[in-house]
C-alpha cells in the first residue's frame, strides 16, 4: 500500500486558516499543520480535542499539597516533636501558619513540573529526539499542511493549488 | 436606554423600610443603664449564675466593685452593638462602590481593550459613592460628638487614662481625623463627578480630548487614591484598635473591598445582561470578571495569611491580642471569613467553563460579597461590642437598609445616560473581544 501524502505550503496564516477551513469542508483528513508559530484559532479550524493539561496540573497541586502536609506532619509533629522556639508541635493544625509556606510551594512545583514533564511525555519531545520537520521553512517563514492521499492524487493536488497554495507536493512516507 | 423595573425598585424600598425598621428596633432595645444589662445577663447565665452570685455575695466589696466594672464593660460593649452593626453595613458599601471606582480608573489608564462596554455599568455603582460618603460622614461626625462609643480614643475619659492612645492623640484626634476623611471623600467623589462628566461629554465630542482628560485625571486619582487608601484604613477601621497597629493593613482592606467590588461589577452586569441590556456584553467580558473575582480573592488571602501569619508566629503580646480575641470569640466568622473568601471562590472560579456560567458566578459571587462583609465584621466588631457579638436583627436590618439604598441609587443612576460609551477610542475592540 502506498503511503502518499500531499504537502501543500502557504506563506501567510490567513490563507492557511482559509485551507484548513476548506479542506475540513470537503473531508479531506488533516494529518498535520506545521507553522512557524502559534497561529489563533488553528486548533479549532482544525477541530482538535481541548487539551487536559490543566486538569493534570490542578491534580497534580493536589498532590503536592498533601506531600507538603503528609512530610511537614510525620516530620514535625510525628517523628520528632521538638519544642522550637515555644512553636506548638502538639497536633499539626496546632503548627499549621508555620507549614503553610511549604505546602503551597510544595502545590507550586508539583502542579508545574509534573505539567510540564507531562507535555513533554504527550508531545513526545526529548533531548536527543530526531527533529520531524518536513520542509525546513516551516521553522522560518512557510505553513506546511499534510494531507493524506487515497487514490485521489490529481483531485487533490488541484485542490490545493486552488487554496493559494504556493507549492503543492506529493510525498511519499515511509 | 436602561428603565429601572417597577418590581426592583418596589424591591429596593421594602429592604430600606425593613431596614429603617429594624435598626430603629436595635437602638430603641439597647440596654439604657447597668440594671438592664444585669438582667440581661442574669437571663443568658441561667441558673449556674444564681449559684455564682451566692459565692459573690459572700466574698470582699472587691469583687463587687470589679462586677460594677464588668457591667458596665459589658453596657457599653451593648450599646455599641446597633452603631457597630450600622458602622460594618455604611462602610462596606461604601467601599464597594470605592472598590468599583478603582477598578475603573485602573481600567482607564491601563487602556483595557476587552472593559469599555462595562464602564457605564461601573459609573452608574459607583453613583452609590456621594449618596454613601454623605451618611458615612455624619456616621463620622456623631461619633465626633459622642453619640456612640465606637472609637475610644474619641473619649478624652480615655485618653486621659491611657499613655498609649495620648502618644498618639497628635494623629488622633477629631477635627485632624474628620478633616482627613472630609479630604478623601471629596477627593474621590470628585474624581467621581468629572470622571463620568467627561466620559459623557465624549460621547458628543468630535475629537478624543475628554477622553485623554479622563486618562489624565483617572493617573492623579490612582495615585490620590493609594495615599488616601491607607490612611482611610488607619482612620476608620484600624484606630478602632488604638493599641495595635499592622502595617499591611491599607493593602488588606484594600484587597478586601476591591474584590467586592469587582463582584458587584460582575453581578450588576449579569443581572442588566439577563435583562436584555447590554447586548455586546458576551462571556468573554463576564470571564474576564471571573478572573478577576477570582485573582484578587486569592490576593486578599495572600495578605489576610501574611497579616496573621507573621503576628503569629513571632507572637508579640502587643500585637498579637488582636487575633486572639478574634480566634476565642469570634472563632466561626473568623475563620469562616477564609473558607468564603478563599477555598469556595478558588475551587469553583479555577475551571475556565465555570468562570462562563451565570448562576454559578451568580453564587461565587454571593459567597464572596458575604464573606467580605464577614471580614468588616470582623474588623470593627471585636473591639466595640467584644464578646457581646451577634448577627442579629441590628446587624441584618443595617445591610438590609444599605443594601436596599444601593439598588435603589445604582439602579436609578443606570437609567441616566446610555449603557454603551459611544466614542471611546477602545469600544469597538471591547465590543468585538473575544477569548
Amino acid at each position: 500500500m502506498s503511503n502518499k501524502v500531499i504537502y501543500a505550503i502557504y506563506n501567510d496564516d490567513d490563507i492557511l486558516m482559509d485551507a484548513v477551513k476548506k479542506t475540513r469542508a470537503a473531508h479531506h483528513h488533516i494529518e498535520e499543520v506545521f507553522t512557524p508559530f502559534p497561529v489563533h484559532g488553528l486548533d479549532k479550524a482544525m477541530g482538535i480535542a481541548p487539551t487536559r493539561l490543566a486538569i493534570c496540573a490542578f491534580i497534580y497541586g493536589l498532590c503536592g499539597l498533601s506531600f507538603g502536609t503528609w512530610m511537614m506532619n510525620f516530620v514535625m509533629i510525628q517523628d520528632w516533636p521538638q519544642d522550637i522556639g515555644g512553636k506548638p508541635s502538639f497536633s499539626y493544625i496546632d503548627n499549621m501558619p508555620a507549614f503553610v509556606p511549604i505546602m503551597f510551594e510544595e502545590t507550586v512545583f508539583f502542579a508545574a513540573h509534573l505539567m510540564v514533564i507531562t507535555f513533554y511525555m504527550r508531545s513526545k519531545l526529548w533531548p536527543f529526539k530526531q527533529a520531524e520537520n518536513p520542509d525546513v521553512r516551516t521553522t522560518d517563514d512557510h505553513f506546511l499542511m499534510e494531507v493524506a492521499v487515497n487514490n485521489n492524487e490529481e483531485e487533490l493536488v488541484s485542490f490545493f493549488q486552488k487554496t493559494g497554495a504556493v507549492e503543492v507536493k506529493v510525498i511519499e512516507k515511509h | 436606554m436602561y428603565t429601572f423595573s417597577s418590581k426592583l425598585k418596589t424591591f429596593a424600598l421594602i429592604l430600606m423600610i425593613l431596614g429603617v425598621l429594624g435598626i430603629g428596633y436595635g437602638f430603641l432595645t439597647a440596654p439604657k443603664d447597668i440594671q438592664e444589662v444585669e438582667k440581661i445577663l442574669a437571663a443568658d447565665a441561667h441558673e449556674g449564675h444564681h449559684e455564682a452570685h451566692a459565692v459573690a455575695v459572700e466574698n470582699s466589696i472587691q469583687e463587687a466593685a470589679e462586677h460594677k466594672e464588668h457591667l458596665e464593660h459589658v453596657l457599653h460593649q451593648l450599646q455599641n452593638k446597633p452603631w457597630a452593626a450600622l458602622y460594618v453595613a455604611c462602610i462596606f458599601f461604601m467601599l464597594v462602590s470605592m472598590g468599583v471606582l478603582a477598578f475603573y480608573a485602573i481600567q482607564q489608564v491601563a487602556q483595557a481593550g476587552w472593559s469599555p462596554v462595562l464602564f457605564r455599568v461601573m459609573q452608574g455603582i459607583t453613583a452609590y459613592l456621594p449618596v454613601g460618603s454623605v451618611i458615612f460622614f455624619v456616621f463620622l461626625v456623631l461619633c465626633g460628638l459622642h453619640f456612640n462609643h465606637l472609637f475610644i480614643w474619641l473619649d478624652p475619659e480615655v485618653v486621659a487614662h491611657d499613655k498609649i492612645i495620648a502618644n498618639k492623640s497628635g494623629y488622633l484626634n477629631f477635627p485632624f481625623w474628620i478633616v482627613r476623611a472630609a479630604i478623601f471623600l471629596i477627593g474621590w467623589n470628585l474624581y467621581r463627578y468629572f470622571s463620568r462628566k467627561n466620559c459623557l461629554a465624549q460621547d458628543e465630542s468630535k475629537d478624543d480630548s475628554f477622553y485623554k482628560k479622563n486618562f489624565n485625571i483617572s493617573a492623579m486619582f490612582l495615585v490620590f487614591f493609594i495615599v488616601t487608601e491607607s490612611i482611610m484604613s488607619w482612620d476608620w477601621i484600624m484606630s478602632i484598635d488604638p493599641h495595635w497597629s499592622s502595617t499591611l493593613f491599607g493593602w488588606y482592606v484594600f484587597a478586601s473591598f476591591f474584590v467586592s467590588g469587582i463582584t458587584t461589577i460582575c453581578m450588576v452586569t449579569l443581572y442588566l445582561k439577563s435583562k436584555g441590556y447590554l447586548e455586546n456584553v458576551n462571556t468573554s467580558h463576564i470571564h474576564d470578571l471571573a478572573k478577576f473575582m477570582f485573582g484578587i480573592s486569592v490576593f486578599w488571602t495572600y495578605l489576610w495569611f501574611s497579616q496573621f501569619m507573621l503576628i503569629w508566629y513571632a507572637n508579640i503580646p502587643e500585637e498579637v491580642t488582636y487575633f486572639v480575641t478574634r480566634i476565642q470569640l469570634y472563632n466561626l466568622p473568623f475563620f469562616g471569613a477564609v473558607v468564603m473568601n478563599f477555598v469556595f471562590p478558588i475551587l469553583i472560579l479555577i475551571n475556565t467553563d465555570f468562570k462562563r456560567i451565570t448562576w454559578v458566578l451568580v453564587m461565587a459571587g454571593t459567597v464572596i460579597l458575604f464573606g467580605h462583609y464577614i471580614d468588616f465584621f470582623n474588623m470593627i466588631m471585636p473591639s466595640t461590642v467584644g464578646d457581646q457579638w451577634f448577627i442579629g436583627i441590628s446587624e441584618i436590618s443595617s445591610v438590609f437598609f444599605f443594601f436596599g439604598l444601593f439598588i435603589f441609587v445604582v439602579f436609578t443612576a443606570l437609567t441616566k445616560a446610555p449603557l454603551m460609551p459611544k466614542r471611546n477610542p477602545y469600544i469597538e475592540e471591547s465590543k468585538h473581544f473575544h477569548y
